[in-house]
């Protein structure tokens, strides 16, 4: 029952607040991310709950604008503050920086990254005058004459946006101005969110789709008395496009895509056991949230994919990760109007791709197998990169060719042998394991010049073919059956080791089932005594690109694997702020940029977060076993309980997969946990604040409050004060010598600036 | 003051009595045919002979009570671990008595027949679901198999089993008798077994944690009780189903390290301090060293990093290539690695950089933390230099070299300045094995390190030594430690020689506490990586469900007669069933019960609950992380999965029959329908009775008859 009550205490807020929604809504529906108006509107709908249903905190309507304006100006000055230096290339700007101007230059690249971020940093590039000619090779290169600022303008616009977002969002949570200032000072004095906020990263954008995603969640979530509303409607669709938002950026954003989801399904739970509304009530709802949140997101999120495709038609880095067929829409790219002789010949030079999604080329190169992996022969693997160890040449079983007059064809069931041109060894297969999929024989190149043995003989096979039948160039997809063992040859996916380059495994299959591991198409014909044919292929269709691009980057990012003897970041390194990333800048006398977070306010984080564990358990238990509490306990229990478990679970959400990925890991992966963390820091620090009266009586018990949050504001300042040159640059000596700005704040071995 | 009659009631179940006596008889007969190596024994057989021979090993798969127990079966047969392990389908000597080595395993597997029996009743379902799971987990070909030979499943699903039973027989005990907490320390000590057998049993504990917090919880808000009754209770909880299981799996680690006292074949992954603890091995050679490295001590040091191997500072008479294979140029010093075999150039002296003797003054001067030393190469007699020249595979990191001077300005950099990095309180001497040391340049500050890369052709194959920053090296383990280490006598460089090929000796022993040795196994077990290399008979987890898969444990050497862990495909599509069976129900009763239609009674209700935690949870936990993991996987990794599915099965079957429904004719039906499933199960358990116990031989056809799925590997022999 108390409960009940309380929640209706809530969500009585008077008509004032649903004007000021109404007007919110006409006001930004069309320009979301115009940062004015969020600025000025916004608060003033959520203060106005917050006013009536605290009457004792004595926080009036204007009182909070003004602080939401001094949060708003305090976070842009942070990051705008020296935003242009250091006036060289930034460690990942070196990627992202040269994605942008790639779309600006229209050419095709590929990236695991969904492409959402790389073209906001290419629109806003454009839109500021960057002209995509900076090559941004590596980090450190000066940029000169070239225009940046408008690019990093923008992420730190996006990056001054995460403050504003977790005060309205722990305001919302939590109902009171303390905590959500608390947060809000975390937020904007932590040097890692100020340096990741400042440079061309996908970071900032990413973490500011999250939490917008989080704020709309919240304020819809706050809406259910008014269900149906505009402003309702407005929340829901915000929370949508915000998802898109996020996973549109990177993967990560799966994993507020879930929070929402978790928050969605309970949200439904509770209204299938509110017995006052009908089953058709219910459909209404659910069938709203699955427009709002499912199909308006994905309608989103392919419409972004065909943006990036339709920008993006000039041949570029990325071509041979795709299909032929993707191939050729791509202007440059020799199959582009491809013109070459149509059938397959004797004599011809081919490359052979692999019709696996994200197949590489057959491809191998002078490099044995190595002791103890089958027989130590040449290695024959697939390679996604366009390469002359690509190409084959396509000989008969015997060794008389027809020196003159028209070439031979292939037909359906001959047997030929292929030989690797650069190393003239012939494709070859026997009866030992392959390297990786033990169940497969191992391929090799095995002979000199031509000669080999029976072990170089494939059977060509066209799929759905009949005897006789020609091999169409580009469109028959074919099979090579061992003629010796009676394998087919076959891609796995898998990636070998490093003697092997990291290339794909090639192995030749036992098991004859027709699948695109084992199907192949001829890409590259070459035959100078036979006529090129302009040959146009079947242009895949928009669903066939949008899944195999996923295909392809999901396969890169999981084939991003630590390296042996690389110094990598594992994911318990990072609440505890073990090591940060370097920047910019190595020697004394460069401008040096170090990502780490304030290290106070990290430890605070982690702190808070013990503590809060501790507060719930304890108010958990106290309402499981039914002790009498006074309203206002009971109040905070449900603060803690509810607001708090639902940012515990972001965090959670945000930080516990990353215990179980395979791929190399960074730092800065950490930072959208951390902004739950920080949330959840300002709803604990809060509630633990208001319980001092539990210690002390009522007027020492306020003045206790009052020092707390006090000392705790100065120390946020302090630290700030202390650790800024982390994010505005150091120059001089290194911090283990006398004399450098930051002189004795080494405080951990591994902090390396 | 006797009452007579003196009477005694006994009620037998002669079901379950029936039940048992089957169950024993499937697992137990020929227990030792084939009498040969059969599969994994051929893995676990070592271990067993190492256990008999009391040699000490390490094996990252799982802890040790459950080759313990393997171990204790052939310690009651008398095998005295003379056997060499080293294939499978090798015939075993008439000396070893085979039937002894699997009963164990066998009987464990046995006795999980009545325990889900008791297990069902204890979930409170009727005597015949009870019997219907105790005959699907009987006639269950695979459960069979991976009992009758040396193999671990069948002992763990017993511990998870009897778990599980004992928690539900304290938890449904009356409140008031103190006998039920017999039960729950029974609980702990089985799930401390069952984590002791093999980690997986933690996914299980995991799921009956879980299971008991819930009940517990629900014990907190239960205001009729008393704060003292609730306090004491979670006391208890606490203690038998989270203390008791801890101390248990350090016991296991107790005797494993007491039974295993001599040094052995993986003496060489664990510390000096740790080796020097087994008998023979390393203390046989640093018994009665010098405690103390003092000035002109002759000592071997090795890299307390033991990736990719454990090796020793080392260097001989060959220089670094003037310039490598990248065009890169070197400084043309002499070579110092690391090297991971006994040697005489693994000898080195330290040295007092501001005297010239090489010998230890009487009485000794001990080097303390924070010293400056010069190091010599005992052979070669160069000192251990590091200079700004890039190291020859790691370029970021400077080269470490024997200093020989060209003459080109290049001066010598050889002082380095001793870090003890675990040093006591009152005293900072640098020990023997037990001082674990980081040298660092005093010149460029940098730390000598083991960069873990093996050199090219011209380094013969050693690994790289280098110089790095501190705060760059701050991976892995920077640590040397002193393994061989005398007192050094000899000025001259002739008798020096002739005093490092002696051998070492002298004798006082030196122990380690248990705790040390328990933490530092631990750890090697869990990040000892073995290569993940696919087997031929590997799968992976999605293959389970269907049994799509196989594994051919055994040919005879001469004919056909093969075993394979092949389940019952009747019983597996049984268990198919009821798990996507009881989903769809508890669906539906769960949005039918929000809508407030109380379908069921409470009672029926919360037995209903209970089931679906303890089965279809159970199928869950021990399912689904196989999924997220890396490693080589076999069909045996689903059985204990399979179990609870076996146990959900009748159980879900009675449930639909008293409550769903509602017609005398269904139920007939459903009756008629249940025998003939039970009847076809019986039948294809037959039908694969000859690849289960391989026995009797079947011809190519028959066995081509068997292959009932394309992609199991049945092996034909041809003749």
């Amino acid at each position: 029952m108390a409960t009940e009550d309380y929640k209706k205490q809530w969500n009585t807020p008077g008509d004032t607040s649903t004007l000021r929604k109404r007007k919110n809504l006409s006001e930004n529906t069309p320009l979301s991310k115009d940062p004015g108006r969020w600025t000025q509107d916004d608060p003033g709908s959520s203060n106005g709950t917050l006013a009536e249903c605290h009457g004792s905190d004595s926080n009036n309507p204007p009182a909070t604008l003004l602080l939401l304006l001094v949060v708003a100006s305090l976070s842009f000055s942070t990051r705008f503050h020296r935003l242009s230096e250091p006036s060289h290339v930034c460690w990942d700007e070196t990627h992202f920086g040269k994605m942008g101007s790639y779309y600006i230059n229209r050419s095709f690249f590929f990236d695991v990254h969904p492409p959402l971020g790389k073209m906001l940093i290419g629109l806003a590039g454009y839109l500021t005058g960057y002209d995509g000619t900076f090559p941004f090779v590596k980090p450190g290169d000066k940029y000169e004459d070239h225009n940046y600022v408008g690019m990093r303008g923008f992420c730190a616009v996006l990056g001054s946006f995460l403050p504003i977002f977790a005060y309205l969002i722990v305001l919302e949570l939590s109902q009171s101005s303390t905590a959500a200032l608390i947060t809000a000072a975390v937020l904007i004095f932590d040097t890692g969110c100020i340096t990741i906020s400042q440079y061309i990263l996908l970071d900032p954008i990413l973490m500011f789709f999250i939490l917008a995603a989080v704020l709309c969640m919240v304020k819809f979530n706050h809406l259910t008395q008014r269900s149906f509303s505009a402003s309702w409607w407005f929340w829901l669709v915000m929370t949508g496009a915000s998802l898109t938002g996020a996973l549109g950026v990177k993967f990560v954003g799966l994993f507020v895509i879930l929070l929402v989801g978790l928050n969605t399904i309970s949200d439904l739970w509770r209204l299938l056991g509110d017995l006052s509304l009908s089953m058709v009530d219910i459909a209404k709802h659910l069938v709203a949230r699955v427009v709002g949140l499912i199909i308006l997101p994905l309608f989103l999120y392919v419409t972004i994919f065909a943006i990036h495709f339709v920008v993006l038609n000039k041949s570029g880095p990325g071509d041979g990760f795709f299909s032929s067929a993707f191939q050729s829409r791509l202007i440059g790219n020799n199959l582009h109007n491809a013109s070459m002789p149509e059938y397959l010949a004797y004599g011809s030079t081919i490359t052979v791709k692999n019709l696996r999604i994200a197949g590489g080329y057959l491809h191998s190169h002078w490099h044995l197998y190595p002791e103890g992996v089958g027989a130590k022969q040449q290695q024959v693997t697939a390679y996604l990169h366009k390469d002359y160890n690509n190409v084959w040449r396509v000989h008969k079983q015997d060794h008389n060719e027809s020196q003159s007059g028209p070439p031979d064809l292939v037909r359906h069931g001959d047997i030929i042998r292929l030989e690797h041109k650069e190393t003239t060894r012939n494709l070859h297969s026997h009866l030992h394991e392959a390297p990786l999929t033990k169940k497969h024989f191992q391929v090799t190149g095995y002979g000199m010049n031509g000669t080999g043995d029976l072990n170089d003989l494939w059977q060509l096979e066209v799929c759905g073919g009949k005897k006789g039948d020609l091999v169409k160039v580009l469109r028959s997809k074919v099979r090579f059956l061992h003629r010796a063992t009676g394998c087919v040859l076959y891609s796995s996916g898998k990636t070998l080791p490093k003697w092997g380059w990291e290339q794909v495994e090639v192995t030749c299959s036992p098991y004859l089932k027709e699948t695109p591991s084992s199907q192949w198409n001829i890409e590259d014909h070459i035959n100078p005594k036979l006529p090129n044919i302009s040959l146009s292929l079947l242009k895949p269709h928009f669903l066939e690109i949008l899944l195999e691009s996923h295909i392809v980057m999901i396969r890169g990012n999981s084939g991003l694997k630590p390296k042996d003897n690389e110094m990598n970041s594992k994911p318990w390194h990072w609440p505890i702020n073990y090591q940060g990333l370097r920047f910019s800048g190595v020697n004394e006398t460069e401008y040096r940029v170090y990502l780490l977070g304030n290290p106070v306010l990290w430890w605070m984080n982690l702190a808070s977060l013990g503590l809060y564990l501790i507060m719930s358990a304890v108010a958990s238990v106290a309402l499981q076993r039914g002790f009498s509490l006074e309203p206002k306990r009971k109040e905070h229990a449900h603060v803690l309980l509810r607001g708090g478990g639902l940012l515990l679970l972001g965090w959670l959400l945000h930080y516990a997969p990353f215990y179980t990925m395979g791929r190399v890991l960074y730092y800065h992966h950490y930072f959208p946990a951390m902004l739950f963390s920080s949330m959840l820091t300002g709803i604990t620090l809060d509630v633990l604040f208001r319980s001092a009266d539990l210690l002390l009586r009522p007027p020492y018990s306020d003045w206790l409050q009052r020092a707390g949050l006090m000392g705790l504001l100065f120390t946020v300042l302090y630290s700030f004060y202390l650790f800024h040159p982390l994010s505005y640059g150091m120059t001089g000596p290194l911090a283990h010598e006398p004399g450098s700005s930051m002189a004795g704040l080494k405080w951990m071995d591994s902090w390396e600036f | 003051m006797l009452h007579l009659p003196l009477m005694v009631t006994a009620q037998v179940d002669l079901v379950l009595v029936l039940v048992t006596v089957l169950s024993l008889w499937t697992r137990l007969c020929h227990l030792s045919y084939p009498n040969a190596v059969v599969f994994d024994e051929v893995y676990y057989g070592q271990f067993v002979s190492l256990y008999m021979k009391r040699v000490f090993f390490i094996d990252d798969s799982g802890p040790p009570l459950g080759h313990m127990i393997l171990a204790l079966g052939a310690y009651l047969g008398g095998f005295d671990g003379n056997f060499a392990w080293n294939r499978i389908g090798a015939e075993y000597p008439c000396s070893v008595s085979v039937w002894t080595l699997r009963f164990l395993p066998a009987l464990c597997g046995a006795l999980c027949v009545p325990l889900v029996y008791l297990l069902t009743l204890e979930l409170k379902f009727s005597h015949l679901s009870a019997l219907g799971a105790a005959l699907l987990l009987l006639l269950e070909n695979s459960l069979i198999v991976q009992s009758r030979f040396m193999l671990l499943e069948s002992v763990l699903i017993f511990f998870v089993l009897l778990a599980f039973f004992s928690y539900l027989c304290f938890y449904n005990a009356p409140s008031s008798s103190w006998f039920r907490y017999g039960w729950l320390l029974l609980c702990g000590a089985s799930c401390g077994a069952a984590i002791g057998v093999k980690y997986m049993g933690l996914f299980s504990y995991l799921l009956l944690l879980g299971v008991a917090s819930l009940h517990t919880w629900n014990l907190i808000g239960d205001r009729t009780v008393s704060h003292l009754s609730v306090c004491v209770q979670c006391v208890c909880r606490f203690f038998c189903l989270l203390v008791l299981p801890v101390l248990l799996y350090v016991f296991w680690f107790y005797v494993h390290l007491s039974i295993l006292s001599h040094s052995g074949p993986h003496d060489q992954l664990m510390s000096s301090a740790f080796q020097a603890s087994l008998r023979g091995g390393l203390s046989r050679i640093t018994q009665g060293q010098p405690l103390e490295v003092a000035y002109g001590s002759q000592v071997t040091l090795k890299s307390s990093a033991s990736q990719p191997i454990p090796c020793w500072l080392h260097s001989h008479k060959a220089n670094y290539p003037i310039r490598y294979e990248n065009g890169r140029g070197s400084s043309h010093q002499q070579q110092v690695t690391c090297y991971p075999f006994k040697d005489v150039n693994n000898w080195w002296i330290v040295k007092d950089p501001d005297r010239q003797e090489m010998m230890v003054s009487s009485p000794p001067r001990p080097v303390r933390h924070g010293d400056v030393i010069q190091l010599v190469h005992g052979m070669t007699s160069r000192f251990l230099n590091s200079h700004d020249v890039a190291a020859p595979m790691s370029p970021h990191a400077q080269e470490v070299s024997g200093y020989i001077n060209f003459n080109v300005s290049m001066a010598a950099q050889n002082l380095w300045r001793v870090d003890i990095s675990n040093r006591e309180v009152e005293s900072d001497v640098w020990k023997t094995i037990l001082s674990e040391v980081r040298l660092i340049h005093v010149n460029t500050s940098a730390v000598l390190k083991l960069s873990g890369v093996s050199l090219p052709d011209w380094g013969f194959r050693q690994l790289e030594i280098v110089a790095e920053k501190l705060f760059k090296a701050n991976t892995g383990n920077l640590g040397w430690t002193v393994e061989e280490h005398r007192y050094g006598t000899s000025q001259e460089q002739k008798e020096r020689e002739v005093e490092l090929h002696s051998p070492s000796h002298i004798d006082v022993d030196r122990k380690i506490s248990f705790w040390a040795k328990f933490l530092e196994l631990q750890w090697k077990m869990l990040t000892v990586k073995q290569e993940d290399s696919e087997h031929k008979y590997s799968s992976s987890p999605l293959e389970w469900i269907t049994m799509e898969t196989n594994i051919a444990y055994w040919l005879h050497s001469s004919s056909n007669a093969q075993i394979h862990l092949i389940g019952n495909p009747v019983s597996w599509g049984v268990a198919n069933f009821s798990l996507l069976a009881y989903q769809v129900l508890a669906v539906f009763y769960l949005l039918r019960r929000r809508r407030g239609f109380k379908d069921l009674p409470h009672g029926v209700w919360c037995k209903f609950v209970c089931l679906g935690c303890v089965c279809v949870g159970g199928w869950l936990v021990n399912f689904v992380p196989f999924l997220l993991m890396e490693k080589t996987l076999f069909l045996y990794h689903y059985l204990p999965a399979l179990c609870y599915l076996y146990l959900l099965s009748p159980a879900l079957l009675e449930h639909m029959h008293t409550h769903l429904l509602s017609s005398v004719t269904y139920q007939r039906a459903l009756c008629v329908w249940a025998s003939a499933v039970l009847l076809s199960v019986f039948l294809s358990y037959r039908t694969f009775c000859p690849l289960t116990y391989g026995n009797p031989e079947l011809s190519a056809n028959e066995l081509r008859g068997l292959k009932w799925r394309d992609s199991w590997d049945i092996l034909y022999r041809r003749r």
